[in-house]
């Protein structure tokens, strides 16, 4: 319908569009110029919006910064680690939730979506105390440990859903060729299984990597055991006012992030569009 | 492209899965007989949610509990290093309550969570609005942009934002000062408290609105064009078809959006905490930022702990307004 129209009338729908691009991207774009461009373009009176020279300096005083690679290592261990367990455990539980008739299953079901909304934010003071009661403040395992319940009930309800959408007979019949009931969810549905698998990873991979809040108040003492949000928000003591070097820090930091959540959503896809799991 | 990030859109919600009629809960009736006994039986289930349910009762209900304990106790300092804290009854409540300062708190969330709400919905909805009616290259452009946009870390985008807004060398600065505004010649956004409460009102919209129009949009997808055609035909208007035909369909995605919108405005405490830990002043202090400060920053957890729970009992009415119209969608699966 919207061909027909004259093309003077979708004028402002795409000065619209244009807009909303442009808003959306100039912070992303600013972060990663600014990180390119040499200190003296960075402070100067008339920004330029494309960078005149670039220079890799300030990447190169980010990662030479203190403590970038034991930070980068914290980050990556304390995520996986987090996803990891997550998926597993939640493998289990979705798989109970989907493929049993037993007594309790809404409640727990009910559980899991409560606990998709529990109030993190609020829970900051008790968890320290806990923490600290139990000697595991400034210990990376309390992190990867809260980074997992912060997964898990999300990962529970997405497992349940792909797990829901695999046909039972596929396993059954597979039990019927002489598969042990963990041989036909092992050969036949978790084939089947791996984008859901692989979306619930990426959800999982960025909660953890972005956290701050915990990462901040549960790790004082041991600074050796921050991970890189926390680092990256204290840049202030890192930097001082290096702003190209901050920036640049930002970049590090977000692309794994970014490449993630693209380079996942494309296998997610492309599970969908070979009609494993029909949308 | 589109119908990627109309996946990615919905899974959060989760209401999709649930939405075919393929869904767990649809199929087995027509399930062999044998098997479902087979499955009730023994303590398999049990065993495969157990690691689960243990999780949430350590992770999650101890917490709330040791809270609620902790807001009835006399708990600082002392009692942290050297343990036995006594029990107060509700007089933290009364403190808290008769405190004014954490009354004008309160008054700042509702309107910080206002103010950021009716920004999101509003910007999403007409960005929904506005993809729908773009063609092919149009829409993968500005899906492409929002999915970068939500993708982008909370605290990269935090400290971007300090940059963007920075007194000195700042772009917004250089920019109004270019635009005739030379008022804005090194103005400091972070030393001012409604300039700072704005930039945080602006970061967490930013941040907040591609989830909510991609969702949105996806949801307008479902509109049947049948509807639109006859709809046109007998002459109705734009914002007649908007209000009698798209926006009843999308209510319950459009719902769900809403309440899970006003349930993170608490998640502002992380750009809030980055930015100006609740200054200047008290001008950007919402309530979880108040109970951390009062917990961590002046040892008083048990005021924090009761102001927490205040927080945790505000959100629970959200809660249940959102719990509603999820149940009523995955009701309609079934």
């Amino acid at each position: 319908m919207t061909t027909t129209r004259p093309r003077i009338r979708r004028l402002p729908l795409n000065a619209a569009a244009v807009i909303t691009v442009v808003v959306c991207l100039f912070p992303v774009y600013w972060m990663a110029t600014t990180a390119f461009k040499p200190g003296r373009d960075i402070q100067s009176d008339n920004p330029a919006l494309l960078p005149r020279t670039w220079t890799l300096d300030h990447f190169r005083a980010a990662v030479d910064a203190d403590g970038f690679g034991l930070f980068w290592r914290n980050s990556i261990l304390v995520t996986l680690t987090a996803v990891l367990l997550s998926l597993l455990v939640a493998l289990g539980a979705a798989f109970a939730v989907a493929r049993m008739r037993w007594r309790g299953r809404r409640q727990f079901m009910l559980m899991v979506f409560i606990a998709q909304m529990a109030p993190w934010e609020s829970l900051i003071i008790p968890v320290y105390i806990i923490s600290r009661d139990t000697h595991m403040l400034d210990r990376l395992p309390t992190l990867t440990l809260v980074y997992f319940m912060m997964t898990l009930p999300f990962t529970i309800v997405v497992l349940r859903g792909f797990i829901g959408t695999i046909p039972p007979e596929l396993e059954e019949s597979a039990q019927v060729d002489g598969c042990t009931r963990l041989g036909a969810f092992r050969h036949v549905a978790f084939p089947l299984l791996a984008p859901g698998l692989m979306a619930t990873s990426l959800f999982g991979y960025i909660t953890a990597w972005n956290e701050f809040t915990y990462a901040n108040f549960l790790i004082i003492k041991q600074q050796d055991n921050r991970t890189l949000p926390v680092w990256l928000s204290s840049f202030q003591n890192v930097f001082g006012t290096d702003w190209g070097a901050t920036m640049a820090a930002s970049t590090l930091f977000a692309v794994p992030a970014l490449v993630v959540f693209l380079l996942l959503q494309r296998h997610v896809t492309s599970g969908f569009a070979a009609g494993a799991v029909k949308g | 492209m589109p119908a990627t990030h109309e996946r990615t859109a919905n899974r959060p919600l989760t209401t999709r899965p649930k939405r075919r009629s393929t869904g767990p809960a649809a199929r087995e009736p027509h399930r062999p007989r044998h098997t479902r006994r087979a499955d009730g039986r023994g303590p398999w289930p049990y065993l495969l949610i157990a690691p689960a349910v243990l999780g949430m009762l350590y992770l999650l209900v101890y917490p709330l509990a040791r809270t609620v304990l902790i807001s009835f106790q006399d708990f600082g300092l002392r009692e942290l290093i050297l343990g036995d804290p006594k029990f107060v009854g509700f007089d933290n409540y009364r403190t808290l309550l008769s405190d004014p300062r954490f009354w004008e708190v309160v008054g700042r969330t509702f309107f910080f969570m206002a103010v950021n709400v009716v920004l999101i919905m509003t910007l999403s909805t007409l960005v929904a609005l506005m993809i729908e009616r773009l063609g092919r290259f149009g829409r993968t452009a500005v899906l492409s942009a929002l999915v970068l946009t939500w993708a982008m870390p909370v605290i990269a985008a935090t400290t971007v934002f300090q940059w963007l807004f920075h007194s000195e060398f700042g772009i917004v600065n250089w920019a109004l000062k270019e635009l005739g505004f030379s008022s804005f010649d090194r103005y400091p956004w972070f030393a001012h408290g409604p300039a700072a409460f704005t930039i945080l009102v602006v970061l967490v919209v930013w941040q907040s609105v591609p989830f909510a129009a991609i969702t949105l949009y996806s949801a307008l997808t479902t509109v049947p064009t049948e509807l639109y055609e006859s709809a046109r035909l007998d002459g109705a208007s734009g914002p007649r078809i908007f209000r009698s035909i798209t926006f009843p369909v999308v209510r319950p995605i459009f719902m769900l959006v809403l309440s899970l919108e006003v349930i993170w405005t608490f998640k502002a405490f992380v750009q809030i905490w980055v930015t100006t830990n609740g200054g200047p002043g008290d001008a950007t202090t919402i309530l979880p930022v108040y109970a951390v400060q009062m917990a961590l920053s002046s040892q008083r957890y048990d005021l924090g702990s009761a102001a927490s729970l205040v927080t945790v009992l505000l959100m629970s009415g959200v809660l249940v307004l959102y719990f509603r119209q999820m149940f009523r969608q995955e009701d309609e699966a079934s």
